[in-house]
């Protein structure tokens, strides 16, 4: 019997932290080659981490949450034969190299400790949970008292020896106010319950990326409405003709070409802008991210190349993406490398909001909710469809008014949408 | 016809009965307590108590006698005669006391008692007699009767616990049917009381509810006293023309055991038939009616307590109920949560089961340490002529909480409490081994055997 010792690989460029999301196994369980150990997320995605060999789970490397080292010990597997582990973890001869034999019992011994330690934290709090079967201990005083106060003495923590819920533990819970929802006799009773949730895994990316944009760029909103009449029609056009086989078309794809088209003449938005090195890098490509509600959170799939697709390529990438980005199933590489962002809350829509950027791009663009409206054309109050754009920029690279002047090339190209698809060098 | 109405009516005025009647009197419930017999059921005047009241007497007989024969005390006394009617007086004389104390209480708490057999119509509707009862809560508390064999009819020279316990002579030969604890306690009486007493168990040992090291000093009494025990024996009939109990034994040999009584102790079942039960249609538990947590039957505000609702059948479990059915009929929010409920068996030496035994805890998949203390060791046990039988603790391994308690003993009934106490309270071994237990009592042997399940007992 060996140890086989997984590090957190380097999964991405120069990552030096890797983040512990989820385990998919247990200390004891038996692994299989192949079989998923664990799910780490770097900036962009989320990894699956396999197991190279057949073994028994002998120790776990950190809890859920956890920001690790790239290179620190993942897990501990027990293996047929020598493993990658100079000496097995059982008690080592005296003889031993003494330098090999500590090292491994840092491996089975200290990570468990570690790990076991946010654990014990989160009981720190009145309220703890039972196996559905397990009996409280608590004397027939505070059983009692928990009946009358409608308190689950499942769902509170024992201070008292071995556990046992004292009347002080009913009371801590009370002042929590986190006594379940059975003891809330009116819909206006006063509540003082809080209820922690850690900011982990995905929404931890997310606050850091939204701080480190904004503080780091300088936004500047623009909002502009347009009339998407036109471009509507010609939609529900397509979507008439060709939908049965091309599959429908929202706004999203014309959006990405009216993007595509606008940008030739603004290079200076299709960027990146690494501040560390004062370097801005235009592409040629049009790489757009398209921001994705999932339900971890927000996520940004790429559709790359839009420069280079037809509308209804772009269509069913941006459906593909969407959905893989929703089912957690998006690859790293399709989370990464965007060169500007569209952003849409869809229906919802609003009137106007102020898109943060995804940095380092140094533009996106918002997507408000299309609504009639009596606007006066040629003299004449008529009803057309109108849409606001909200959109921001990084005012440290983008100028205020190419900014502007890049929207209204989009806004003119979406009025007039033959200009998108007519070849204009 | 008459009518009454009535928020709460309890059928049966037994422990669980006059208990849930009282109860609900303080709470300020209108109550009618309807019994077809005497107040305090079973227990009070079938049971229980008579029965202890002989164990008494027959005690009081045997140590006299001991004296008059060959005291260690030095005592000398000439031998004494018992005159059973006497004893028997004596006797119901406590249990009258006892039951018109009862009535006194349920009187004081304004609870109406009505003498007679109920007949349950519906679920809100009783009848007693020519009186028709309505009631918004209905307590079933009816609890159980002998089981009896189809061939030992009860009559003459076969009797029941009942007519054990209200004797008009000592037999000469008394053969027991059934060696649980109703069977030992009233054989241990009547062979202290001068008769010849056989047990006849189709069980390979008795008490066989219980482990056998439990089992034991009792087994050992019972040799000591001469009572003669036919284990894994069956009764087969009873001839009574030469008055000759047939029983089976475990090769296939049948044997004649003359005698003069026979006592059917084969256990008891609750009591279901004969008022009309069946109108409900309750979902039932085996013989028993079927409870939940709070008492609830199948039926909205119709509840079942005591041994009516199976096992395990003791007057204190069915008191608890009582007490918490009457405080859920004024609307507080309740259920039935013990740790641990006493078993007590009133045998020479008595036997004490609180909580798990060993082989419980076991096959509940704890990791346990069992430890005993013998009282042999018992400075007071020894005061009370009393070597034999011992304290036993079980408790997790992992956190010393103490899961159950047993002991057998002269007197160990009364550790009971300290027993019961200390699982509810979630007491761990540390707990007792650090209560300071006066010296000298049997007590001593409590923490003496959670001291040494902690591995250092003090006098061992």
């Amino acid at each position: 019997m060996g140890t086989h010792v997984i590090k957190m690989p380097d999964i991405g460029e120069g990552i030096a932290e890797v983040e512990l999301s989820v385990w998919h196994v247990k200390v004891g369980d038996m692994v299989v080659e192949d079989q998923v150990l664990a799910d780490v997320m770097t900036d962009k995605a989320m990894v699956d981490i396999p197991s190279p060999v057949h073994g028994k789970v002998i120790a776990l490397g950190g809890v859920p949450g956890e920001v690790m080292a790239v290179g620190s010990i993942l897990i501990s597997i027990e293996v047929e034969g020598a493993g990658n582990v100079k000496e097995s973890a059982q008690p080592a001869p005296v003889k031993e190299a003494p330098v090999a034999a500590p090292k491994v019992e840092a491996v089975v011994e200290s990570k468990p400790v570690a790990a076991a330690a946010p654990r014990a934290a989160v009981c720190q709090g009145p309220m703890v949970a039972r196996e559905a079967d397990e009996r409280p201990l608590a004397s027939p005083a505070v059983r009692k008292h928990a009946l009358d106060l409608g308190i689950q003495l499942r769902l509170v923590r024992g201070s008292g020896p071995a556990g046992r819920v004292l009347h002080e533990d009913l009371d801590a819970y009370l002042a929590q106010g986190q006594s379940n929802a059975s003891t809330v006799s009116s819909a206006y009773a006063q509540r003082n319950d809080e209820e922690q949730i850690p900011v982990i895994g995905m929404r931890r990316k997310i606050a850091q990326r939204m701080q480190d944009a904004t503080q780091r760029a300088a936004h500047f909103s623009y909002v502009e409405e347009i009339d998407v009449t036109a471009v509507e029609e010609l939609r529900a056009h397509l979507n008439e003709k060709h939908g049965a086989t091309r599959g429908k078309l929202t706004l999203l794809p014309f959006l990405v070409r009216a993007l595509v088209v606008a940008l030739r003449d603004f290079p200076q938005i299709n960027a990146r802008y690494d501040d560390e090195a004062q370097v801005v890098t235009r592409l040629g490509a049009v790489h757009v991210g398209i921001a994705t509600q999932a339900d971890i959170g927000l996520m940004v799939p790429v559709v790359r190349h839009a420069e280079a697709r037809s509308l209804w390529d772009n269509a069913s990438e941006i459906s593909r993406l969407a959905t893989a980005a929703r089912n957690g199933k998006a690859s790293r590489d399709e989370l990464s490398g965007s060169s500007i962002t569209l952003t849409s809350l869809g229906a919802l829509g609003g009137i106007v909001s102020t898109p943060v950027l995804n940095l380092p791009e140094v533009a996106i663009v918002g997507v408000n909710k299309i609504v009639e409206r009596p606007m006066v054309v040629k003299g004449q109050i008529v009803i057309r469809k109108m849409m606001n754009l909200s959109s921001s920029f990084d005012h440290r690279v983008v100028d205020g008014m190419d900014a502007a002047q890049f929207i209204q090339a989009v806004r003119g190209l979406l009025e007039q949408p033959a200009t998108l698809f007519v070849d204009s060098f | 016809m008459q009518s009454l109405n009535t928020t709460l009516l309890i059928i049966g005025g037994g422990p669980g009965g006059y208990v849930t009647a009282i109860r609900a009197g303080q709470l300020g419930i209108s109550t009618i307590l309807v019994e077809g017999e005497s107040l305090g059921g079973t227990c009070l005047n079938i049971g229980c108590i008579p029965s202890k009241a002989l164990i008494h007497v027959a005690e009081q007989f045997h140590q006299t006698q001991h004296h008059s024969q060959h005291s260690a005390l030095g005592i000398s006394v000439s031998a004494p005669t018992l005159d059973i009617s006497k004893s028997v007086e004596w006797k119901d004389g406590i249990v009258d006391r006892l039951t018109t104390g009862v009535a006194a209480l349920l009187k004081k708490n304004k609870v109406q008692v009505i003498q007679g057999w109920a007949k349950i119509v519906d679920g809100k509707t009783v009848d007693v007699g020519d009186t028709r009862i309505q009631c918004e809560h209905l307590v079933l508390a009816t609890g159980s009767k002998s089981v009896n064999l189809p061939m030992l009819p009860i009559g003459g020279p076969i009797i029941s616990s009942t007519e054990a316990l209200a004797p008009t002579s000592v037999p000469k030969r008394l053969t027991v049917v059934g060696g649980g604890y109703i069977g030992l306690e009233l054989g241990i009486a009547y062979r202290k009381l001068g008769a010849d007493v056989s047990v006849v168990e189709a069980q390979e040992r008795i008490l066989p509810a219980y482990d056998a090291e439990l089992t034991q000093p009792v087994h050992d009494e019972l040799k000591k006293l001469g009572v003669k025990l036919y284990l894994k024996h069956s009764v087969q009939g009873f001839d009574s023309s030469n008055n000759s109990l047939q029983v089976l034994g475990p090769d296939g040999d049948t044997l004649n055991l003359e005698t003069d009584q026979v006592l059917v102790a084969v256990g008891r079942k609750p009591n279901t038939q004969g008022w009309n039960l069946e109108a409900l249609n309750l979902a039932m538990n085996g013989s028993a009616i079927k409870i939940d947590n709070r008492c609830q039957t199948s039926m909205r505000n119709v509840y079942a307590i005591g041994d009516l609702s199976g096992e395990p059948m003791l007057a204190h479990r069915a008191m608890a109920q009582g007490e918490m059915v009457a405080e859920l009929i004024s609307g507080k929010t309740r259920e039935f949560n013990p740790t641990a409920i006493a078993a007590v068996c009133f045998t020479d030496p008595e036997l004490v089961v609180v909580g798990q035994t060993p082989d419980e805890a076991k096959a509940a998949g704890l990791d346990c340490i069992v430890s005993s203390f013998p009282f042999a060791a018992n400075g007071r046990a020894m005061t009370l002529e009393s070597k034999s039988g011992f304290v036993r603790v079980v408790a997790r391994r992992d956190n010393h909480v103490i899961v159950g308690w047993q002991a057998v003993g002269v007197g160990v009934s009364e550790l009971s409490t300290a027993f019961a106490q200390s699982l509810e309270m979630g007491a761990r071994l540390e707990d007792i081994g650090g209560t300071i237990h006066a010296h000298p009592t049997l007590g001593e042997a409590v923490q003496e055997a959670a001291l040494r399940a902690l591995g250092h007992a003090l006098h061992l």
